[in-house]
């Protein structure tokens, strides 16, 4: 990473911010205690002044100057090591015991107090310091009590470095880590951003890498992931229905533009051209079912119908299927069972759930032979819905099962009963567009088709008791009707 | 009967309205959503056919436009978006009917009859009546001439909606819509045998039919001749 991209970075930018907000408020902390350290250095040198100057006030009143001029003497060769300063002069400030060898020149304040310039002699390492002292004045003499402030300004130093040191310190850890952060934070987008350029680039294989350590990061990259994964197998989906629309409605179409040909090529008769243009309707008509298969299964694989999503009364939807076929059913011969449990509710499409499940009665219907039944039932199994249509026609030979739920497949001894070898590729994506699926089982004899399906009714339960109570009050329960439908 | 059309595809204007003359309407076609909108606001037409997909102005900002403007003339959308969500798109824009491309003519011509149809008809109607045969709403009774028919709660949906059409074709997809209220593509002729249980009931031990098939289209209730 470039010095200039480095400033550009957000993460860095934000690091920098933080540390400037956590300097400014180490220097506000380091501040208040430098004060506050000073202040109470300062406080304690002058009570142990007070506390000196109570001391020889005493000896004086006890002994006279004589008593106060022995114990400055004997305070001041003692003194060395507690920095104690002692001077007793007289009115013109000759010096009469004591351990400063002059009169100090500073001026003093109202309440006796005076800074002075102290010289240290070479002995004690020298140099230049203050002191501070309070003076008194006597009768015939002045007297000056203090302490030198040696140990306040080493205090105070010492704070100080040790602020500006840790500060140092500080902002040079803060730095480097602004960097490395920054840069690590970059490396992961980066390879986002690597990968998107090549899925941008046309390869839809590509994948975001993940480190998997499961942060936010891995988390991003696996939905990202997901998506692709999605879109691919929409992608793969379309192609796939391109193909087959292109082949399978590429026969019916010749047939029906040589149908026309012929008409042409007879002799003019009225009759003849009546009879090949109403076999080119119903072959229109055929074209025309097939197509709106083909959008209503690629309807249900697309998965956007979801938002279409409705709480669905699947008992009652199967209920008025098997009202609707129970006539054909009869016309045909065939018995019709109906076993529908009540109150299957599930959140899903209402128009493709009842598509796939007159499919599903469509085809028994077709494919029962006379005198036979077909049982529709309907359970629940848990936290699911089994929806099954079992006929007692040829069934499906087991290695073919699979291959019966793809696009325009059929048993070549179906070939010569009507459909499109649509219906069960459109339940088998109804049943995936809502997390369930179709099974294909030995009737013995005959098909069972079981369409499983979740109840994914993931309302929570006041909302649900709700609903339902407002159900009840309602004419009558809407099955699988839509309300919007019902106008039209 | 003033039939407009608007449509930008001129072959398929040209086949509807074609159609239309020779069912007896006299057809104007647009060929795009502002001169349709024009014309729709500023002519009286008895219905409009309006294509969803329009060039300047497209089909649902057409109508609803218009319906803003005050205009109840009925209006059938003709759309190659067939997903039920651009239906109910449609319809709540105002539509009274939703066809999805490719669509058979017969469809087309039925639904315009119905619709053409309830401008004039009062639904509240609680008494139907077509030749002899009469059906009453509040008794949920039929009887024809003299003689009392026992209909099951479909059969009588059906036969309601067939006699508040009567003369006019209804087709199969318009009676699952409209009786059963499902939109879907049965492979199978799943609306005929209903039809014909009603009219075992209806027209059997009678001298004149009533309830007629269409070929290639549906089903017609006719008064007898």
């Amino acid at each position: 990473m470039s010095p200039t991209s480095l400033f550009r970075s957000r993460i860095f930018q934000f690091a920098l911010i933080y540390l400037c907000l956590f300097g400014v408020t180490v220097g506000l902390i380091g501040w208040i205690v430098f004060d506050v350290a000073k202040e109470s250095v300062s406080r304690q040198i002058e009570a142990t002044i007070d506390a000196e100057i109570t001391g020889l006030v005493e000896q004086y009143n006890q002994r006279g100057l004589p008593g106060l001029v022995e114990a400055i003497r004997r305070r001041a060769t003692s003194a060395d090591g507690s920095r104690g300063l002692y001077l007793l002069a007289d009115k013109r400030n000759r010096v009469l015991a004591g351990n400063l060898d002059r009169w100090p020149d500073e001026r003093t304040d109202a309440a006796g107090w005076v800074t002075f310039r102290l010289e240290f002699p070479e002995s004690e390492g020298g140099g230049t310091n203050f002191g501070r002292a309070r003076v008194l004045s006597g009768d015939g003499f002045n007297l000056l009590v203090g302490h030198d402030e040696r140990e306040r300004t080493w205090v105070q130093s010492t704070i100080l470095w040790t602020l500006v040191g840790s500060l140092a310190a500080t902002v040079t850890v803060a730095l480097f880590g602004a960097v490395f952060m920054s840069r690590a934070l970059s490396r992961r987008i980066d390879a986002i951003t690597a990968t998107s350029r090549e899925i941008m680039a046309g390869d839809l294989s590509q994948r975001v890498p993940a480190s998997g350590r499961g942060d936010e990061f891995d988390r991003l990259a696996a939905n990202l992931n997901a998506m692709l994964d999605r879109i691919e197998a929409l992608i793969a989906g379309i192609k796939q229905v391109s193909d087959n629309i292109a082949h399978d409605l590429r026969s019916p179409l010749a047939r029906l533009r040589s149908r026309l040909e012929v008409a042409l090529m007879e002799p003019p008769d009225a009759e003849s051209y009546r009879v090949a243009l109403e076999k080119t309707i119903s072959e229109a008509d055929y074209l025309l079912q097939t197509f709106n298969a083909l959008l209503s299964i690629a309807q249900a694989e697309a998965g956007a119908p979801r938002r279409n999503f409705t709480q669905v009364d699947l008992s009652a939807g199967a209920r008025d299927a098997a009202e609707l076929y129970e006539p054909l059913a009869e016309e045909k011969g065939l018995s019709l069972i109906v076993e529908v449990a009540e109150g299957i509710r599930l959140q899903g499409d209402q128009h493709l759930l009842f598509q796939a499940l007159v499919n599903l009665l469509d085809n028994a219907i077709k494919f029962s032979p006379e005198g036979g039944s077909i049982t529709l039932t309907l359970r629940r199994q848990g936290a699911r819905a089994a929806l099954a249509v079992a006929d007692q026609g040829p069934g499906i030979p087991e290695a073919l099962r699979e291959r019966a739920l793809e696009r325009f497949f059929r048993l070549e001894e179906s070939r010569s009963t009507p459909g499109s070898g649509l219906g069960l590729s459109l339940v088998a994506a109804v049943a995936r567009l809502h997390d369930g699926r179709i099974a294909l089982e030995d009737n013995r004899p005959g098909l069972r088709a079981v369409l499983d399906l979740p109840l994914n009714d993931r309302q929570p339960k006041a909302a649900r008791a709700r609903k339902e109570s407002a159900a009840a009050g309602a004419p009558a329960s809407a099955g699988l009707k839509p309300s919007s439908e019902a106008a039209s | 009967m003033r039939v407009l059309i608007v449509e930008d595809d001129k072959e398929t204007a040209g086949y509807i309205a074609k159609g239309l003359k020779e069912s007896g309407y006299s057809p104007t076609v647009a060929t795009d959503g502002k001169e349709g909108l024009l014309m729709a606001a500023s002519e009286d037409f008895d219905l409009a056919i309006v294509d969803r997909m329009l060039p300047g102005l497209d089909g649902l900002s057409l109508v609803e436009t218009l319906r803003g403007t005050g205009k109840e003339l009925p209006i059938v959308f003709l759309s190659a978006m067939g997903s039920v969500e651009e239906r109910v798109k449609g319809l709540r824009g105002g539509a009274d009917d939703y066809l999805v491309k490719p669509f058979a003519f017969s469809e087309l011509l039925a639904r315009i009859e119905v619709l053409l149809r309830r401008g004039s008809a009062s639904g509240a109607e609680t008494h139907l009546r077509v030749g002899d045969l009469e059906l009453d709403l509040l008794s949920r009774s039929v009887r024809r001439g003299d003689k009392p028919i026992d209909l099951q709660p479909r059969e009588f949906k059906i036969l309601e909606y067939l006699m508040r059409n009567t003369g006019r074709v209804v087709t199969r997809v318009m009676l699952l819509e409209n009786v059963w209220d499902y939109h879907f593509d049965p492979q199978t002729n799943v609306v005929d045998v209903h039809i014909s249980r009603l009219r075992q009931k209806i027209d059997k031990d009678f001298d004149k039919p009533l309830l007629h098939t269409v070929r290639g289209a549906g089903y017609r209730l006719r008064e007898p001749d």
